[in-house]
C-alpha cells in the first residue's frame, strides 16, 4: 500500500519535472467486431451478442467499439452497424453503452444470410476504421466460420496491411466438410493464421469457447 | 592424464618427471625465497596499509559525526526543554495570577471572619449571677436564738422573698445561656467558610507546589543537558528514537487513512477530468488527480497546524503578526472544509457510478440477476462513503504533527545510525588490513614449508660450516641449545 503511494507520488513527480504534461501514447483500446451473416453461420448471430455485450462490458471510457457485418463484399462503411467512441466520463459512457447495446440488438434480431462471405473486405475496413481511431490497442474480432467465399468479380487476393493489430476468431464452427476431414478445418485456420501474420498483424488467435471471451484481451 | 603433456620430461615415467620437476621447482623457490618474501610483506603492506588508513579515516569521521549529533542533540534538547520551562513558567505564572491575585482578599476575609468569631466567642462567656446582699442579714437572722414568732416571719418573708428572686434569677441566667447558645449557633456558618477558604488555599498552595516540583524536573534536565553529561545524552537520544518510531507508526496509519480517501475519489475524479487520460503506461491522470486533491488537504491541514502554532514547521508563518495568523488560519480551514464538502459529494458520485455500472452490467449479462433490496439498508454503504469523505480530510489535517515529529527527530536517528555505519565500516576495514597482514606472514610461513628441504641442507651446512671454523662456538651452540 506504502509502496504503492510512493511510486504513484514518484510518478507524479517525474511528470511535473518533465516536458510534457502527460503520456503521449494512446492508452486507449478500439475493437472492431466482424459478423459473419453468411449461409447456414447466419443462424449463430444471437451468440454474436455475448461478444458485444463482453466487449461492451469490459471496455472502458476512451475505448472505442464497431460492429460490422460480412457479407457478400464487405469493403464498405455501409455494413458498419454501430460504432462508437465511449465518452471519457464513465456516466455518458455507461449511456452510450446502452444505446449501442440496443442497435445491434436490433439488427442481430433481423439479420439476413447473405450469399457470400468476403471476410478479407472486412478485415480491410476493419483495419481502417482500427488505424482511424489511433488507439494504443486495436483488435479485430471475428464471428464466423473463416470459410471465405468470394464471387468471381471480386478482388481479394490482395496484400492486407495489419501491423500492430491483434485479429481474435471467435466461435470458428466446424463446417460438414470438416467433420469428414478434419484436416480441411486445421487446413484453413493454418492459412488464414499465416495470412494475417504475413499482413503484419501482432496476434492470431482463435477462442471457440464462449466462456473464454476474457482471453480476447490477455495478452500471450 | 595425456602421454604427451610437454612438461613431462620422461613421458614414459611420469612419477620421475614429477619428482625431477619438483626437485627443479624447490631449487627455484629456495633461490628466490628472500625476494619472495620481501614480495608477499609487500603484497600484505600494499593491501593492508590503505585499509589501515581509511579504517582510521573513518573512526575519525564517526567521532567527528558522533561529535556533531551530541552538539546538535543537545542544542535541539537544551531549546525544547528551554520552551518546556517557558511554557511552564508561563503557566505557573498564570496560576499565581489567577489563584493567588485574589490572596490578599481572601486573608482579609479570613481575619475578618476570625474577629468576629473572637468577638462572639467574648460575648459567649458566662457571667456568673451576682450574689445577693441580704445573703449576710440571712445568715445573721439565721443566728438569732430568741424572738420566736417575730423572727420566724421575717424568715418566712425572706424565704419567699429569696424563692421569688431565685426564679427570676434562674430565669434569666437560662434566658442568658439561651442567648449565648444562639450566638455560639451563629458561629457555624462562619466557621465552615474559615475551614472551606483555607482548604482552597491549602489545594492552590498545592496545586503550586506540584508545578513549582515540574518545574525543578524540568530545570534538573535543563542544567543536565547543559553540564553536557552523557545521561542526558543518552535520555535525549532514547527520546528522539522513540518520538521517530510513534511518528512513522501514525503516519503508516495515516498513510492508510489517505489510501482509503484516494479509493473514495479515484473514480468518481474521472468523471471530472476523464478516465481516457494516462501519465503513464499505467497511471491515470484521474488517479493522479485524486492524489493531489489528498496531497493539498494534507498540506491545508499542515498550514493550520502551523497557524495555530500547534506545530513550527515554516518559520515564516511562526513570524506572522497575530492578525495575520488568523486571517490565515480561517482560509486554511475554509478550504479544507470545501475540499472536504468536494470529497463527499465525490463519494456520493462514486456510488452513483458503481451502481450505473452495475446497471449496465446487469443488463448486458446473459442471466439477469436478482436486483438488491433497495431501503434504508441499501443507503448505509452511501452514508458512510460520504461521511467518511467529509471526515478524511480533518483527520488526515492531523499529519502535520507526527511528520514535524518525524523531520526533528528523524535528524537524531539519522545521525546516529549514519554514525555507527561508518564506526561499523571502520571496524571492517581494520579487520580486512589485519587479515591482509597476517595473510602475508601464513603465506611466507607456507612458502617456507614448501622449500622445507632445500632450508633443512642449508642449515645444516651452516651448522657444519660454523663446526668447522669454530669448535669452541659450536660446542657453546650446541650447550646453548640443550
Amino acid at each position: 500500500m506504502l509502496k504503492r503511494l510512493f511510486v504513484w507520488f514518484l510518478a507524479l513527480s517525474s511528470a511535473a519535472f518533465s516536458a510534457g504534461c502527460g503520456d503521449s501514447r494512446s492508452h486507449a483500446q478500439a475493437v472492431y467486431v466482424l459478423i459473419d451473416t453468411s449461409g447456414t453461420y447466419a443462424l449463430e448471430a444471437s451468440k454474436a451478442q455475448m461478444i458485444i455485450n463482453y466487449l461492451l462490458g469490459t471496455l472502458q471510457p476512451g475505448d472505442s467499439l464497431a460492429v460490422a457485418r460480412v457479407e457478400s463484399r464487405s469493403f464498405t462503411e455501409k455494413d458498419i452497424i454501430a460504432k462508437a467512441t465511449f465518452d471519457s466520463r464513465p456516466s455518458q459512457a455507461n449511456a452510450q453503452k446502452r444505446a449501442f447495446r440496443d442497435k445491434t440488438d436490433a439488427f442481430l434480431k433481423t439479420v439476413k444470410a447473405s450469399r457470400y462471405t468476403d471476410i478479407t473486405g472486412g478485415l480491410l475496413q476493419g483495419a481502417e476504421f482500427l488505424n482511424e481511431t489511433g488507439a494504443g490497442t486495436k483488435t479485430i474480432v471475428v464471428f464466423s466460420d473463416m470459410q471465405e467465399e468470394i464471387d468471381k468479380i471480386t478482388v481479394r487476393n490482395i496484400p492486407m496491411n495489419l501491423k500492430r493489430i491483434r485479429v481474435v476468431a471467435v466461435n470458428v464452427v466446424k463446417l460438414k466438410t470438416d467433420n469428414i476431414d478434419p484436416r480441411r478445418y486445421f487446413g484453413r485456420l493454418e492459412a488464414w493464421q499465416k495470412r494475417v501474420v504475413a499482413a503484419g498483424a501482432s496476434e492470431w488467435r482463435v477462442i471457440n469457447d464462449l466462456e473464454r471471451l476474457d482471453t480476447i484481451f490477455s495478452r500471450t | 592424464m595425456s602421454e604427451n603433456q610437454p612438461w613431462m620430461l620422461f613421458p614414459d615415467n611420469p612419477a620421475l618427471s614429477v619428482f625431477v620437476l619438483a626437485i627443479v621447482a624447490l631449487v627455484f623457490l629456495y633461490a628466490a625465497r628472500r625476494p619472495m618474501h620481501e614480495l608477499l610483506r609487500a603484497l600484505g603492506a600494499l593491501l593492508g596499509g590503505p585499509l589501515r588508513l581509511g579504517a582510521r579515516w573513518l573512526v575519525t569521521t564517526a567521532e567527528q559525526m558522533k561529535e556533531r549529533n551530541r552538539a546538535v542533540l543537545l542544542a535541539h534538547g537544551r531549546h525544547e526543554v528551554g520552551q518546556r520551562i517557558e511554557r511552564e513558567f508561563e503557566r505557573l505564572g498564570a496560576v499565581v495570577r489567577r489563584d493567588l491575585q485574589g490572596y490578599p482578599t481572601l486573608q482579609r476575609k479570613l481575619l475578618d471572619e476570625i474577629t468576629r468569631i473572637e468577638e462572639d466567642y467574648k460575648k459567649c462567656g458566662e457571667v456568673p449571677p451576682p450574689p445577693p446582699d441580704w445573703v449576710e442579714a440571712v445568715t445573721a437572722m439565721a443566728e438569732v436564738k430568741t424572738g420566736g414568732e417575730i423572727v420566724q416571719r421575717i424568715l418566712e418573708e425572706i424565704k419567699t422573698s429569696i424563692g421569688r428572686i431565685h426564679d427570676k434569677a434562674i430565669s434569666e441566667y437560662r434566658k442568658s445561656y439561651e442567648s449565648r447558645h444562639k450566638i455560639l449557633e451563629s458561629f457555624m456558618p462562619f466557621w465552615r467558610s474559615v475551614d472551606r477558604n483555607i482548604a482552597e488555599v491549602n489545594k492552590k498552595l498545592g496545586d503550586l507546589q506540584e508545578s513549582a516540583k515540574g518545574v525543578d524536573a524540568l530545570m534538573a534536565k535543563y542544567e543536565a543537558i547543559n553540564a553536557k553529561t552523557d545521561k542526558a545524552q543518552h535520555a535525549l537520544t532514547v527520546s528522539a528514537f522513540t518520538q521517530f518510531a510513534i511518528a512513522l507508526l501514525v503516519m503508516a496509519v495515516a498513510a492508510g487513512g489517505a489510501f482509503i480517501n484516494y479509493k473514495l475519489i479515484a473514480l468518481p475524479m474521472s468523471e471530472m477530468v476523464g478516465a481516457g487520460d494516462y501519465l503513464t503506461a499505467s497511471l491515470r491522470t484521474s488517479e493522479v488527480a485524486a492524489l493531489v486533491i489528498i496531497f493539498v488537504e494534507a498540506s491545508m491541514g499542515l498550514f493550520l497546524m502551523e497557524a495555530l502554532r500547534i506545530t513550527h514547521l515554516f518559520p515564516r508563518i511562526a513570524t506572522l503578526s497575530d492578525h495575520m495568523r488568523r486571517r490565515m488560519m480561517w482560509i486554511a480551514l475554509v478550504l479544507l472544509v470545501t475540499l472536504a464538502g468536494v470529497e463527499a459529494a465525490l463519494a456520493l458520485m462514486r456510488d452513483m457510478l458503481i451502481a450505473d455500472k452495475q446497471a449496465l452490467i446487469q443488463s448486458l449479462a446473459t442471466v439477469q440477476q436478482a436486483a438488491p433490496a433497495d431501503g434504508w439498508v441499501g443507503k448505509i454503504p452511501t452514508a458512510g462513503q460520504m461521511l467518511l469523505g467529509f471526515i478524511l480530510p480533518f483527520a488526515l489535517a492531523f499529519i502535520a504533527i507526527p511528520v514535524e515529529s518525524l523531520i526533528h527527530s528523524s535528524r537524531t536517528v539519522g545521525g546516529v545510525l549514519l554514525a555507527a555505519l561508518v564506526s561499523a565500516l571502520a571496524l571492517t576495514l581494520r579487520v580486512l588490513a589485519n587479515v591482509a597482514r597476517r595473510m602475508s606472514k601464513v603465506l611466507i610461513t607456507v612458502y617456507d614449508v614448501v622449500i622445507v628441504l632445500p632450508l633443512l641442507v642449508e642449515r645444516m651446512t651452516k651448522a657444519g660450516m660454523a663446526m668447522r671454523h669454530s669448535p669452541v662456538d659450536a660446542d657453546d651452540t650446541a650447550y646453548k641449545t640443550r
